[in-house]
């Protein structure tokens, strides 16, 4: 039986890390409405900007831009989106286990994979593994900006032109809501029809041919990199903000443990104590009876 | 819903407008361009300028810098990189803003600055005279 004072060094250890955990879910609730206000003001035009570019992509002939072709190749990229942080329930786990996943199922296809990583937590779980990391950026999450986009999509558009791989698929998080995150692996390049503007074409609203203000070849040119750089940021946005809410949920979990832990070990050490107090109470009484 | 179009507007921070309307004037980067229901696919950029869209007989203003239109017969989808209404622009503001960039072309500087200067006038000149209209005709 433990000693009274080690149980109450233990109920003193359980509140603070109670403390901390709820210090934790406050600021990941406050940062999630921030990123929260910003994944959902940044989709409409993400999506519509997407359902232009697969309307785009049926139309124009393929080869008139380098980021529309589509090669036979067998060089995959998978680009993985994690946390830089810890603390956040399954958020990376997920992740991690389905890029393995996917990775492996390419593998088995005979293709030959490579890896680009965002965040330090997916940078470190691959590293460990064999597979060969491309490129890696961290650090990039604490304040998201539209150059990072810029920045990492303009990467990966230069490596696809130049012809280092031949599909890119994008694993990452997508926000569903604050305590719901999405693993979702989507194919950006090459650029294929959307499903979801499916119906657009059933109404037959994707026939004829388009009409481009200024020429063709300078619309695509500024469309498309600019499309790709878009749908980054969209993703990225969508990761921090699964991340915020993936980690609320998990401290919010993590507090009510401890609550449960600190009630446990209370009740056990009142117990002890009131053990302790009763034997030293019937020795007294014993005392006096033998005095008799 | 016959004789009408959907008029789409969205920039990187919001869905602007969606609305049933009858006529969409956008500045093309090539120049002006009017579109009505059933116009054919069309896909385009667009410069610094004034979107107009009428319902029934109300035109409505909206400032646009930047972006691309797409046309379909059943939707105009404009992507701008920056939108406001005109209801939403505050005519002080604007004056004021109209004035900084002509203090700034006249310092002059270095090209770039110069630029910079010139873009950010044509960009306060009009959102100026947006608001302006907006007044006049009675919206605000």
């Amino acid at each position: 039986m433990p000693s009274l004072q080690s149980l109450r060094r233990k109920i003193a250890a359980f509140k603070n890390t109670q403390k901390i955990t709820k210090a934790m879910k406050m600021v990941a609730a406050a940062k999630l409405k921030r990123s929260q206000d910003r994944i959902l003001a940044a989709r409409p035009y993400a999506l519509r900007m997407r359902g232009v570019v697969s309307n785009l992509s049926q139309r124009v002939n393929r080869a008139s831009h380098p980021l529309l072709q589509k090669r036979e190749g067998k060089k995959v990229e998978v680009l993985v989106i994690t946390s830089d942080r810890g603390l956040c329930g399954g958020f990376n786990g997920n992740i991690v286990r389905k890029s393995s996943e996917f990775v492996r199922q390419c593998e088995a296809q005979g293709l030959q994979v490579s890896l680009s990583i965002v965040g330090r937590k997916g940078r470190d779980y691959f590293r460990r593994r064999t597979w060969p990391i491309r490129q890696e950026w961290t650090g990039i999450f604490d304040k998201l900006t539209f150059e990072h986009a810029i920045d990492i999509g303009g990467d990966l558009t230069d490596h696809f032109v130049k012809g280092a791989f031949d599909e890119l698929h994008i694993v990452y998080n997508e926000f569903k809501s604050a305590i719901q995150q999405r693993v979702i692996v989507e194919k950006l390049f090459p650029i294929d029809a959307v499903a979801e503007f499916g119906a657009a074409q059933a109404e037959g609203t994707t026939g004829g041919s388009y009409l481009y203000e200024p020429g063709e070849a300078d619309l695509l040119n500024i469309f498309i990199p600019k499309h790709f750089q878009t749908q980054t940021f969209r993703i990225l946005l969508e990761s921090a903000a699964a991340e915020h809410g993936a980690r609320m949920a998990a401290m919010d979990g993590a507090t009510r443990n401890a609550g449960q832990l600190i009630k446990k070990v209370t009740l056990h050490y009142n117990k002890t104590r009131q053990t302790a107090i009763t034997k030293e109470l019937m020795d007294i009484v014993g005392g006096a009876e033998a005095l008799k | 819903m016959a004789g009408k179009i959907l008029l789409e507007v969205v920039t990187p921070e919001k869905l602007l407008l969606s609305q049933q309307v009858d006529e969409v004037i956008a500045p093309g980067s090539e120049g002006e361009f009017g579109v009505l229901p059933g116009h054919c696919h069309f896909l385009s950029m667009l410069r610094i300028g004034e979107l107009r869209y009428r319902v029934d007989d109300v035109t409505n203003h909206m400032a646009i810098l930047w972006g691309y239109a797409e046309v379909t017969p059943t939707k105009v989808t404009i992507m701008a990189e920056i939108a406001e209404k005109a209801e939403d622009i505050d005519v002080g503001r604007a004056q004021a803003a109209v004035e900084k960039a002509e203090e700034r072309l006249k310092a002059g500087g270095l090209p770039s600055e110069v630029k910079e200067a010139e873009i950010s006038l044509e960009k306060s000149r009009l959102r100026k005279k947006i608001a302006d209209r907006s007044r006049k005709t009675g919206h605000a």
